[in-house]
């Protein structure tokens, strides 16, 4: 096995991750939960719904206001990642789980559903991934890594379905992939492959997923996301989940591992949480046993990103104030195709924000038991028992997909003729569903259906494996790992053409938004004018930029005539040479308590004051007042002289008052007076004897560190410099 | 079909029912619905199925492929591929790889076949 391990410091090296493909095992099968930690103490605050922190991740922005705590929900946080290039993918993986995802849902590539049996090597994709044996060991290799440096385990999930589910549901059991999205019903409806085929594959799929301890998602989100008015095919959705969840429950996989793929069905602006928490209701009481993945509402979502975050965080409110075991993160920018690093790691922040900012809601709120919550709720709960009866009266399931039962727009028992109908005889795979003979055998663990043993005189209770000595399921050894068939398409090749731009030693670099070097940038603009106008000049501005491919994403009205706001995205054409350029150094900042505790051992005095002619104050200010979090607040005790301070004033004024430092601000910058005034308190300080007990520090929007050194400054603080900055330098220069 | 919400002329049977109730009745339905599906299930098999037996018998997943598209065009596929793969191997005396490599490369496949005449007949 290769040696390779992650290093905090250190890119994620993917070539290292590809070596030896071959002799990787998967440490683990099946699902994890996060570990709720009831009152969990983090910083000032004690949570009252939050699981086992991580070891290391990357807080929401303002943490550094509240000790950089980071809880984590005790809702599982689902990411999707499928850029088309599973190794470009690998890298977002590790954002993502530092930003709170523990479950990783790969899309597949479009049209791997009719694909008859196993993709193998590493093709790259369109929407998605082919999912093939290399590329699903390579991303779970990765991914035990990660989960390593991140501290909590993490769920590696794609999908059980189309012609090939039992070859694919092997391949998940081998390889430990933890949860799938599996669902006969998908197949049928969306995927037009035959019924009678889609639920016997699903019988061998399912006994797969549950002796893999997988978690499983059914479908029937896509109902919501297909009928033409979403929020009435809500009886329908209830009918979806439990032929689903029942048909698994009965192969064998267990109920806690089931779980509904819900979606708040509407979205603003309808009234959309008055017409979702019944629903959301109605689903939980009648699914008590099984799980929640809360998915949320994409059919309404348009090219605004604040609107689709907007309704991700009015989804979870409906998660809040019912129940979510998981809770799914679409990027905010499903809307416009452009599924980007940032969006998948902002839509995680959205909902560790969301779920962390109403943490123990429900110990302050109920849901009313009277009134229309519950009116509706029952409602929808008896439309979808007659939907039943209906299915039932008609000759059972396929009678009833074949009759268009199916995401019709109507709100059942309205029916408005537009569902989607499916002939038992017809779809992709139809007439390949063949009887089992009397003497039919499977020699393996893991199979669902008739299978005789007897006649090998195996005794009852015996796996069928033992036939052959053990099959893979139990022998891993016995599995056959094919690396790649495609000399043309395949990873090795695309990594080979921007490998100048890859791994730990790259020395260029480009913008990047979901490939290796990819070059794309975004931009967002206004211009004052009507929409088709904004939208040509949008363009014709990107060109004059230089950018390559440029393409208009979105486009919102401001106002019809006075203006429309324009996002764009394009390629540059050009790199970035990392060792030509300026890198500024951090400014090394103590922590509060180490300040404090360093002032009150040893008060210090400081004298301070803008100095030329200069009236203003308010950098200065920033730094010193305690209400804008300035030195003031650690202790120090400040003497501020005004503004346009004359140099002798601010050198006699630390003599008369024996401070330790000067702060002058020198804002002005014509002439460079600035450093011709840092010069100049320098001097007198040293002409009076006391520039060596002196600490004296110059700032200023203008002022660079070196040039303010080399004028006769300790230091030099410039635009962004705060509070913490200036007194973490006073007190390590102190200690010199 | 198209039809008006007569939601309220049809649920005269279930207005009666408790909660408790009208959850049993659902999951009643649900189960009349599935049983056949999973009927259908235990006594059919598919391509797909046989492809992912031999997967788990140890074979890559173009060979399953070939064994799978071979026992299809000989009838063979109801007494289950990999059964097919493991009566070869005790016949030849040959490990399971070996027997289901031999198909893969088009021989023995007269002498599998008749391996399940009886069989066959029995249908």
């Amino acid at each position: 096995m290769s040696q390779y391990h992650l290093q905090p410091d250190q890119k994620l090296d993917v070539a290292a991750i590809l070596e030896d493909l071959a002799n990787y095992r998967p440490r683990r099968r099946g699902w994890t939960w996060r570990e709720p930690v009831p009152n969990l103490k983090m910083g000032p605050f004690t949570y009252h719904d939050c699981s086992r922190p991580l070891k290391e991740s990357v807080p929401l922005p303002p943490a550094h206001y509240f000790e950089d705590i980071d809880p984590q929900p005790i809702q599982t946080i689902t990411t999707e990642i499928a850029s088309g290039r599973f190794e470009d993918d690998i890298r977002r993986m590790r954002l993502a789980a530092h930003h709170g995802a523990d479950h990783i849902m790969v899309i597949r590539t479009a049209g791997q559903s009719h694909f008859d049996g196993l993709i193998e090597g590493t093709p790259q994709g369109m929407g998605g991934v082919p999912i093939t044996r290399k590329q699903v060991r390579a991303q779970r290799k990765a991914l035990d890594m990660i989960e390593d440096e991140v501290g909590r385990p993490i769920n590696y999930h794609s999908y059980v379905s189309g012609v090939a589910g039992p070859d694919i549901a092997v391949m998940f059991a081998e390889e430990g992939v933890n949860g799938v999205h599996q669902d006969p019903q998908y197949n049928v409806i969306y995927r037009n492959i035959n019924m009678a085929r889609s639920f016997v594959d699903a019988c061998e799929s399912k006994k797969l997923i549950a002796w893999a301890g997988m978690a499983q998602i059914d479908g029937a989100h896509n109902a919501n996301a297909t009928a033409r008015e979403a929020w009435k095919v809500m009886p329908e959705l209830m009918v979806q989940h439990a032929i689903n969840a029942l048909f698994s429950a009965k192969v064998g996989v267990a109920k806690k591992n089931i779980c509904l793929s819900t979606v708040p069905p509407t979205a603003t602006p309808a009234p959309c949480v008055y017409m979702d928490l019944p629903y959301a209701v109605a689903l939980r009481d009648l699914f008590h046993e099984y799980r929640m993945r809360a998915q949320m509402n994409t059919k309404y979502i348009e090219s605004s990103t604040r609107e689709a975050t907007v309704t991700h965080v009015l989804n979870m409110l409906i998660s809040k104030l019912t129940s979510a075991d998981i809770q799914s993160t679409i990027t905010p920018d499903e809307g416009r195709n452009v599924p980007w690093h940032i969006y998948n790691i902002e839509a995680c922040d959205t909902a560790k924000q969301s779920l962390v900012g109403m943490d123990g809601l429900m110990e302050m709120v109920e849901l009313k038991n009277e009134g229309p919550l519950r009116e509706k709720a029952r409602e929808l709960k008896e439309r979808a028992v007659l939907f039943l009866e209906e299915m039932l009266e008609m000759g059972g399931y396929f009678a009833a997909v074949e009759a268009g039962f199916f995401v019709d727009s109507g709100l059942y028992p309205e029916r408005n003729g537009d569902g989607i109908a499916r002939k038992l005889e017809g779809g992709i795979g139809a007439g390949t569903v063949i009887p089992r003979a009397n003497d039919y055998l499977a020699p393996v663990e893991a199979h669902y259906g008739r299978n005789n043993t007897a006649q090998y005189d195996l005794p009852q209770g015996h796996s069928p494996e033992e036939l052959i000595g053990g099959c893979t399921l139990s022998c891993p050894e016995k599995i056959q790992y094919i690396d790649e068939l495609d000399e043309q398409d395949n990873v090795w090749v695309r990594m080979a053409e921007v490998q100048e731009y890859a791994g730990p030693q790259a020395k260029i670099l480009k913008p990047e938004m979901e490939w290796s070097a990819d070059g794309i940038v975004m931009m967002t603009m206004f211009f004052p004018t009507s929409k088709p106008i904004a939208e040509a000049a949008a363009l014709e501005t990107g060109k004059r930029l230089n950018l390559q491919e440029v393409t208009v994403i979105s486009r919102e009205v401001m106002h019809p005539v006075e203006g429309t706001r324009i996002e764009l995205k394009g390629k540059v054409p050009f790199s970035i040479e990392i060792d030509k350029l300026e890198i500024p150094k951090e400014p090394e900042v103590l922590s509060e308590d180490e300040i404090r505790a360093n002032i009150a051992a040893k008060p210090m005095r400081v004298v301070c004051g803008t100095v030329g002619q200069d009236e203003h104050s308010v950098g200065l200010r920033e730094i010193i007042d305690i209400k804008h979090g300035g030195i003031e607040k650690y202790g120090i005790e400040v003497y501020y002289l005004g503004t346009s301070v004359p140099p002798e004033k601010l050198v006699n004024a630390a003599i008369e008052l024996d401070a330790e430092a000067i702060l002058a601000s020198c804002i002005i910058s014509h002439d460079n007076i600035h450093y011709t005034n840092i010069s100049r308190i320098d001097a007198l300080a040293k002409e009076m004897g006391v520039r060596d007990k002196l600490i004296f520090v110059a700032g200023g929007t203008q002022i660079d560190n070196d040039q303010a050194q080399a004028a006769g400054a300790d230091v030099g603080f410039g635009r962004g410099t705060k509070g913490s900055h200036v007194a973490t330098f006073l007190v390590q220069h102190r200690k010199r | 079909m198209k039809r008006n919400d007569d939601y309220l002329e049809r649920r005269g049977h279930l207005s009666q029912l408790s909660d408790a109730q009208l959850e049993e009745r659902f999951w009643g339905l649900v189960e009349k619905l599935v049983d056949p599906l999973l009927q259908l299930g235990y006594e059919n098999t598919t391509p797909a199925i046989e492809r992912s037996v031999l997967l788990r018998m140890g074979f890559s997943s173009l060979e399953a492929r070939d064994i799978v598209n071979g026992c299809l065009e000989r009838h063979l596929l109801g007494h289950g591929a990999g059964h097919v793969v493991y009566r070869l191997a005790k016949k030849l005396d040959l490990g399971i790889r070996e027997a289901g490599l031999r198909l893969v490369q088009g021989q023995d496949w007269d002498l599998a076949l008749s391996l399940f005449a009886d069989s066959v007949k029995e249908q």
